[in-house]
């Protein structure tokens, strides 16, 4: 139910009372809804699905998530564990 | 997107698994509600390296599977009038009615478009002012506003030829229909991320209270997932059972407030009959008597509809988490993708197709 | 714990719910097993003979014993029926020739002739045929083949989609040359000669029914003259074969069926442009079904990769070739990919017609 993908917003503009916006999602350019992001502006990063844009994406709270995940490789680390990979055949 | 290609990381994705692996000390069965998630899982293999402690169950997160059968029925029908163009998500061209399905419609001369966004199909519907256009309106919180928004888009437009056949369902009742259910199995919940992403998770604090299970709001890209993971599972093995949010770059906890506005507008709480699973209390979305003149349903008359479900089907079980396709008399016998007998053998998410290609894939080993 | 060394569910597409057995449906032109189905069902009894059961993109066959050659001849036919006729990086008319001329070229053959079919909607404007024409004839010059015969009939409006073009080619394939689908060998290499999915995206886009604007061009190119700088520096090739309806994925299908062995790809090393990527992200397609139209998988002796490589990345149209995967004797028929996270899916035929979707 939940393909969505993020792109940014390059052009906004109005279309038969719709807030509307161009997204470039990374060399394909969509239009989309914007009815539900009043305060966005161009440049902003969004997530959009079906022609609609649900949020705005925080990259800043993208590099936090990061940053806390590569910390737990960190742990991993200092207990020493192996570093081989996992794959499907160890199951 | 660079951002995109960071969540999915093979090295960080090994690492969290790794951790995954480490804490895990007995067995646990977590539930994805998403189809989307079930999908992602699967494509990226993740389920393959996570502990064999740990059972992945794939929810009724998928609309394909879900939408009753009278509403395909309904859905046939109408687009098979000439004097409809019929719009809908790729999705649900497959979906199998009593009899036919929208491709075999199509093949007959009915006029059915495949759009990515409802509103094309009200482009579709400026551009051809002599014909009806109706959109299926399928899908969870997620596509609803969308489907709002071309709602408002055409009566803005003063449309008059543009309905809504309308088919939205909602996660929380659906958690408490398979949370509450007498023999449920499942222990923690991986919450839809771009659901709450419009919604936001204050509905869930009750229901990981009640039921007392932990949930997670968890993303799509491998990362995310293992992630939601491992967040689930430190909550199991502590003992705890609160609410949890693993995708905080698009969700918040009130969510979308613009968004829930323009949902509250349009739509209002009905009672929704789930395929498979039966009619669930007001856990899906009808259209607000402002803009009844928007439903299909009331616009076209299509008579008496007969449906006609497979009495061998256990989808029900099978979408609540309760029993394994496996399990079912009719598993690749009498049901199979080319001819399902029910709705998860059918749609790329659902349980039964899944799992028909790992048996099938163990048949050559 | 299960036996879960063989792993589940490839993804991407919807397994085809119904058997449309009264009447021909889209799907049954998508180059996936409906295809496959339809052509078993129909034209494989009707015209069944050896060399049709050979099941290449191209029949060779020898000529009579008094004929004066020595070699081979391939031939093969392919129909155009591409909406719309323009797109970014071609049309119709280049694609009905590079198609025939690929086609031929797989079997290791030097194309030569081509014949061109054309069914024209009334309505059409000659002015359209002028460009497809003049890109036909450019396009047949930079494969160096001629086009020799051909035909044209014109149907009511409505009844062709503006144009249909079928072309049919033949060719020379030296003596010393035996390559076909069934002689993939555990231990080979498998090879892709670019980026995967422009074709299929380019069209899309032209389209213009899923409303995105996509910074893609289509692939179509000859490729005979790839293949032959390929096989001088690299004779032991024992599989051409190139990507088209249906993909990568079914393509290698084919390919491991055929020669009854397993292939198996890396998802990490599958080069493909980053707007394709994005483009069937947000439409939920799989790139490894999505058409291509200037590919050619190369299935060759692992010993002769690095000379091969050496050759492509310094012939038209092999830039980007790239070493994809391995051939391996288990599970026969099956192709596997590993994932970019360890995983490992079981990559399937294309099922029916790849639709957008939002789940």
């Amino acid at each position: 139910m939940c393909l969505a993908v993020p792109g940014r917003i390059i052009e906004i503009y109005d279309q038969n009372t719709l807030r509307m916006a161009r997204i470039d999602f990374g060399g394909v350019i969509r239009e989309a809804c914007l009815e539900a992001l009043p305060d966005a502006t161009v440049g902003d990063y969004t997530i959009v699905h079906a022609g609609f844009a649900l949020n705005l994406l925080s990259e800043e709270e993208a590099q936090e998530t990061l940053d806390a995940l590569r910390e737990i490789g960190e742990i991993e680390a200092e207990l020493g564990l192996e570093d081989e990979e996992i794959s499907s055949r160890d199951v | 997107m660079e951002l995109s290609q960071a969540f999915r990381d093979g090295e960080l994705v090994q690492r969290v698994v790794k951790e995954i692996r480490r804490i895990v000390t007995r067995d646990w069965v977590i539930m994805e509600i998403c189809g989307g998630q079930t999908h992602a899982i699967l494509h990226s293999g993740l389920d393959q390296l996570l502990p064999p402690q740990i059972e992945l169950v794939h929810g009724p997160g998928c609309p394909v599977c879900v939408t009753s059968l009278e509403l395909i029925d309904k859905a046939l029908a109408i687009a098979a009038r000439p004097d409809v163009i019929f719009c809908s998500f790729g999705d649900m061209l497959r979906v199998p009615g009593s009899n036919q399905d929208l491709f075999s419609i199509k093949a007959a001369g009915g006029q059915v478009r495949v759009v990515y966004s409802p509103l094309d199909a009200v482009k579709i519907a400026q551009q051809n002012p002599d014909k009806q256009v109706v959109f299926f309106a399928i899908g969870f919180e997620t596509t609803a506003p969308a489907n709002a928004a071309s709602i408002l888009q055409a009566k803005a437009m003063g449309l008059k030829n543009f309905s809504l056949l309308v088919s939205h369902v909602c996660v929380p009742p659906a958690m408490h229909a398979i949370l509450g259910a007498p023999n449920n199995r499942v222990q923690g919940f991986l919450a839809a991320g771009h659901v709450c992403a419009v919604m936001g998770y204050w509905e869930y604090p009750p229901i990981a209270e009640k039921y007392r299970v932990p949930i997670v709001v968890t993303g799509f890209e491998p990362l995310d997932l293992a992630q939601g993971i491992l967040m689930t599972i430190r909550q199991l093995e502590a003992g705890t059972h609160s609410v949890e949010n693993a995708y905080q770059r698009i969700v918040s906890k009130e969510g979308n407030q613009a968004a829930q506005a323009i949902l509250r507008r349009v739509f209002k709480p009905v009672d929704r009959n789930w395929r498979g699973v039966g009619t669930i209390p007001l856990s899906g979305w009808g259209l607000q008597p402002e803009f009844a003149e928007f439903d299909a349903e009331n616009r076209f008359d299509v008579g008496h509809i007969q449906t006609h479900e497979s009495p061998l089907c256990i989808a029900g079980e099978i979408l609540r988490g309760l029993k394994k396709p496996i399990d079912c008399p009719a598993f690749a016998t009498l049901c199979t993708p080319a001819k399902p007998l029910g709705a998860p053998m059918v749609s790329s998410e659902g349980a039964c197709s899944a799992y028909f290609r790992y048996h099938r894939t163990q048949e050559t080993t | 714990m299960t036996d879960s060394t063989i792993p589940s569910f490839e993804g991407a597409t919807c397994p085809v719910p119904m058997r449309h057995d009264d009447q021909i449906v889209i799907g049954h032109g998508s180059g996936g097993r409906m295809t496959q189905d339809l052509i078993a069902r129909v034209f494989s009894p009707a015209f069944m003979n050896p060399i049709l059961a050979q099941s290449n993109d191209f029949a060779s066959f020898e000529l009579p014993p008094n004929a004066m050659l020595n070699g081979r001849l391939a031939f093969s036919t392919d129909s155009h029926i591409v909406s719309p006729l323009f797109f970014a990086g071609g049309d119709i008319g280049r694609l009905a020739v590079c198609g025939t001329v690929n086609d031929v070229s797989m079997s290791g053959a030097v194309p030569l002739y081509l014949t061109a079919g054309f069914i024209i909607e009334e309505g059409l404007p000659i002015q359209t045929l002028e460009r497809v024409a003049a890109s036909m004839q450019a396009a047949a010059q930079e494969a160096g083949v001629k086009i020799v015969a051909g035909d044209t009939k014109v149907v009511e409006r409505g009844k062709a989609d503006g144009l249909f073009i079928n072309t049919a080619g033949v060719g020379w394939i030296p003596p010393h040359i035996h390559i076909g689908g069934a002689l993939a060998c555990p231990g080979d290499a498998v090879l892709i000669s670019g980026t995967i999915g422009d074709h299929g995206i380019a069209v899309l886009s032209a389209r213009g029914d899923l409303g995105f604007d996509a910074a893609v061009t289509s692939d179509v190119a000859p490729l005979n003259s790839l293949i032959s700088n390929l096989l001088e520096a690299a004779p032991g090739v024992h599989v051409l074969r190139d990507p088209t309806r249906g993909g990568l994925a079914t393509t290698l299908n084919e390919i491991a069926h055929q020669s009854g062995v397993c292939i198996e790809i890396y998802e990490e090393k599958i080069p493909i442009h980053a707007p394709v990527q994005a483009a069937c992200e947000m439409i939920g397609f799989d790139p490894l079904y999505v058409a291509n139209e200037g590919k050619v998988i190369v299935i060759l002796p692992s010993d002769q990769v690095d000379a091969a490589l050496k050759i492509m990345h310094n012939s038209p149209h092999g830039a980007e070739a790239a070493v994809i995967g391995v051939v391996k004797p288990a599970p026969s028929g099956r192709v596997l990919m590993k994932t970019s996270i360890g995983g490992t899916r079981v990559l399937d035929v294309l099922a029916g017609e790849m639709l957008p979707r939002i789940c």
